[in-house]
């Protein structure tokens, strides 16, 4: 086959592309540039478009004796990825920006640019495994990227190449040294890629600027100020600053965001606890299952896994937890798994 | 394989790597004082009077530097420093707007970290400068000008900039002028006395010479404060430790290059010539661009330069690497990535057509088998290349 390994300077990708190259196939690496302007350094383990990376991943190319391109890919990035990264936090929403990339960049521009240009496969470094055509968890639970590729239709599935989804971590860094690849003690890509310095706040201030809101309590007190209601996440409780203390000053977490208002909403953890979410824009990573599903569900990347039964009504998705998952957010992913299978996943819009 | 990225480097001439090969195992510092360095220094100064012959130079003109870059960083910010320092009223350096990276970003280098300004001289559709823009150029203030530098030939799309005539007018004002004369040296005939210019680049391995050797020819008078501080030991404006193998094999290179140029070039324009019609009856949307091949003084001998509508320049370069046909995108690299290049858009050109651009550069090596394969494989790749456009876009 011939097969289009993407690299991003990491032992992941460069270690997926290596096992493409031994199972015989006719490899060649890209490497995707996200930026318009690549810093020439990486900033800690953080970041992964910086000209280094880039390098990087040439370097590993070259230690496998694969042609290598750079695909500018920055254009339909900023629009597809960061853009809506800043549209989906300034409506009150928290998006996952490596589901919006896997969905609309990886597996999709770049991949119908492969096909076009006579490619088979798109091969990453994704811990994932694809059994019989479906998509399931990595072996490996604390690499699991399963999550991440759960937007991700039969179609496209059929030409994704996840090589790494048999091992463990530590055996592809032992395979990534024995096979002379430099990467091989790089560290771990963390965080989100295109905000280097890792400060999600901060990053989304020089964008939006200062909106200054109120914080209020579920009965509607003042119990503080904000300058800026994207700086928040449902469920988080750090940094709130409230200038008014709870009653018997148990700790207050953001219970709602309503951008419009500028308004915040603190109260008590249980109050967080949630039953149902609602989600929009259902993806089937096979065919449909049989309606309602019994199974479960994850809701962040590494996040916990919950029993749920799940449905489709006008179009969207009914997830009913059996537990109370807490602080669920508008805006994040829900995943669908029928034991280790991805089934599908949806867009979670509302939450009770 | 077919080689068709000869802009890019051209393989080195046996006779230069003998030349070279024989020198590496010898001892000998050219400026040490005993036997074995008056043995470098012999071959040092042969090597620099070859040189002059072969470009029109007197040997005390030649400056030994570590190539193209070093050499126009050098002739940019050394007589930059030099008239500015003469008469502090001249900060203006006058650069054609298709210059060369290694000239471009040496002057935008000195607008950032001195008191330089940079006036952008116009080129027309097929990339030429005219003595006319130059002189109006000037004229707009002919006292605060500190230098002028265009190419003798452009490395993108093979332009040959009327030299002489433009260095008569920057003489009229008695302001100095470097040309870039990489892509010339070897493809035409290149005189430096003869052209009037103040300062010349040249690099070995752009005529069969090694990589990282080249020369600046720099008049006797001219001003030019060193960028290398040092041992200097050229003329005390480049420093270094010459490196007396590739100063040899330079030599070697510069001296056939020259003397078997203007059968080469009729060799060279003639496959270049059926590569151009074959492309063109193969890809008949194609956009041929720079000067026409029919005039022949115009434009390099051995450069095609194409855009193909509806196509990316790097998805078309991936698809005939992977055929075995090397060339180059027409576009400048930035981090890896494809820019637009500016070259293209000086010419007037929009990003489109920049972006879907190829040059296909011949050489000493060039045959007609790889003229064919080029063009038996161009129609598939184009075909393939303009399925895959929109799909990053
Ligand atoms: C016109 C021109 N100037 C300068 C250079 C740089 O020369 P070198 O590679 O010797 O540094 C090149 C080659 O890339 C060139 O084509």
């Amino acid at each position: 086959m011939k097969v289009l390994a993407a690299m991003s300077g990491g032992v992941d990708s460069a270690v997926a592309a290596a096992r493409a190259v031994a199972a015989g196939h006719d490899v060649t690496g890209v490497h995707l540039a996200l930026s318009p302007s690549p810093a020439s350094f990486r900033e800690g383990a953080r970041g992964c478009c910086s000209l280094e990376d880039s390098r990087d991943a040439r370097r590993a190319a070259d230690v496998l004796g694969i042609p290598f391109y750079v695909w500018d890919v920055a254009e339909r990035f900023g629009r597809d990825v960061v853009d809506d990264f800043v549209a989906e936090y300034a409506a009150g929403r928290t998006p996952n920006p490596c589901v919006r990339c896997n969905e609309r960049i990886k597996f999709s521009a770049v991949l119908d640019r492969a096909v076009a240009l006579g490619f088979d496969t798109v091969c990453t470094g994704h811990y994932a495994r694809l059994v019989d055509g479906r998509l399931h968890r990595a072996i490996d639970p604390g690499k699991d990227q399963s999550y991440v590729l759960g937007v991700l239709r039969p179609d496209q599935l059929e030409r994704a190449m996840f090589p790494l989804g048999d091992s463990r971590k530590d055996d592809v860094r032992a395979e990534a040294a024995g096979l002379g690849l430099g990467v091989a003690a790089k560290p771990d890509s963390h965080d989100i890629c295109f905000i280097p310095h890792g400060d999600t706040r901060d990053w989304l201030r020089e964008r939006l600027g200062e909106q200054p809101g109120d914080i209020v309590d579920t009965s509607g007190a003042v119990v503080g100020a904000h300058d800026g209601a994207y700086a928040f996440t449902v469920g988080q409780r750090r940094g709130l600053g409230l200038s008014v203390p709870a009653p018997g000053g148990a700790p207050r977490y953001v219970l709602g965001i309503s951008p419009v208002s500028r308004t915040i909403t603190v109260g008590a953890l249980d109050e967080l606890d949630v039953s149902e979410l609602v989600a929009t824009n259902p993806v089937w990573c096979g065919p449909m299952p049989a309606l309602p599903f019994t199974g479960s569900a994850q809701l962040r990347a590494h996040g916990e896994v919950h029993a749920c039964t799940a449905d489709v009504v006008d179009g969207d998705l009914m997830v009913t937890f059996a537990d109370q998952p807490r602080g669920i957010a508008p805006g994040q992913t829900v995943v669908l798994y029928d034991d280790d299978m991805v089934v599908g996943s949806a867009t979670i819009s509302s939450t009770r | 394989m077919a080689y068709l990225d000869h802009a890019a480097t051209t393989p080195m001439l046996p006779e230069a790597a003998e030349a070279m090969a024989a020198l590496l195992t010898q001892p000998g510092n050219a400026s040490s004082l005993h036997a074995a360095g008056r043995r470098a220094r012999r071959v040092v100064e042969e090597s620099r009077e070859t040189i002059a012959a072969a470009l029109g130079a007197r040997p005390s003109e030649v400056i030994f530097t570590s190539g193209g870059t070093e050499s126009d960083n050098l002739a940019i910010k050394g007589l930059f420093w030099a008239r500015h320092r003469s008469d502090p009223r001249r900060r203006r350096l006058l650069l054609s707007a298709v210059e060369h990276h290694a000239v471009l970003d040496s002057a935008l280098w000195l607008t950032e970290h001195d008191a330089a300004t940079i006036t952008w001289l116009p080129v027309d559709e097929g990339g030429r400068l005219t003595p006319e823009a130059l002189r109006a150029a000037i004229d707009e203030n002919p006292d605060d000008v500190a230098m002028v530098s265009v190419m003798w030939a452009n490395n993108e799309v093979g332009t040959v900039q009327p030299i002489e005539a433009l260095a008569r007018v920057a003489h009229d004002y008695g302001v100095p002028i470097h040309t870039d004369a990489v892509q010339a040296v070897g493809q035409l005939p290149v005189d430096f006395a003869a052209s009037g210019v103040d300062a010349m680049t040249a690099t070995g391995h752009k005529f069969g010479g090694p990589l990282g050797a080249g020369v600046l020819l720099l008049g006797r008078d001219v001003g030019c404060t060193p960028v290398l501080h040092g041992g200097g030991q050229e003329r005390d404006v480049r420093s270094g430790t010459l490196d007396v193998a590739a100063i040899a094999g330079l030599a070697v290179a510069a001296e056939v290059a020259v003397k078997e140029q203007p059968a080469r070039a009729d060799r060279v324009r003639a496959l270049r010539d059926d590569l151009v019609a074959g492309v063109q009856v193969s890809v008949p949307d194609a956009l041929f661009n720079g000067v026409p091949v029919a005039d022949a003084a115009g434009r390099l001998p051995g450069n095609a330069h194409f855009s193909f509508p509806g196509c990316e320049g790097d998805a078309l370069l991936m698809l005939l690497d992977a055929r075995g046909i090397e060339c180059s995108t027409g576009s400048a690299c930035s981090a890896g990535v494809a820019r637009p290049s500016h070259v293209l858009l000086a010419m007037g050109h929009d990003e489109e057509r920049a972006r879907g651009s190829l040059r296909f550069s011949l050489g000493h090596t060039s045959t007609a088998t790889d003229v064919d394969a080029l063009i038996s494989a161009i129609v598939p790749t184009v075909e393939r290349a303009r399925s895959a456009a929109t799909a990053l876009r």
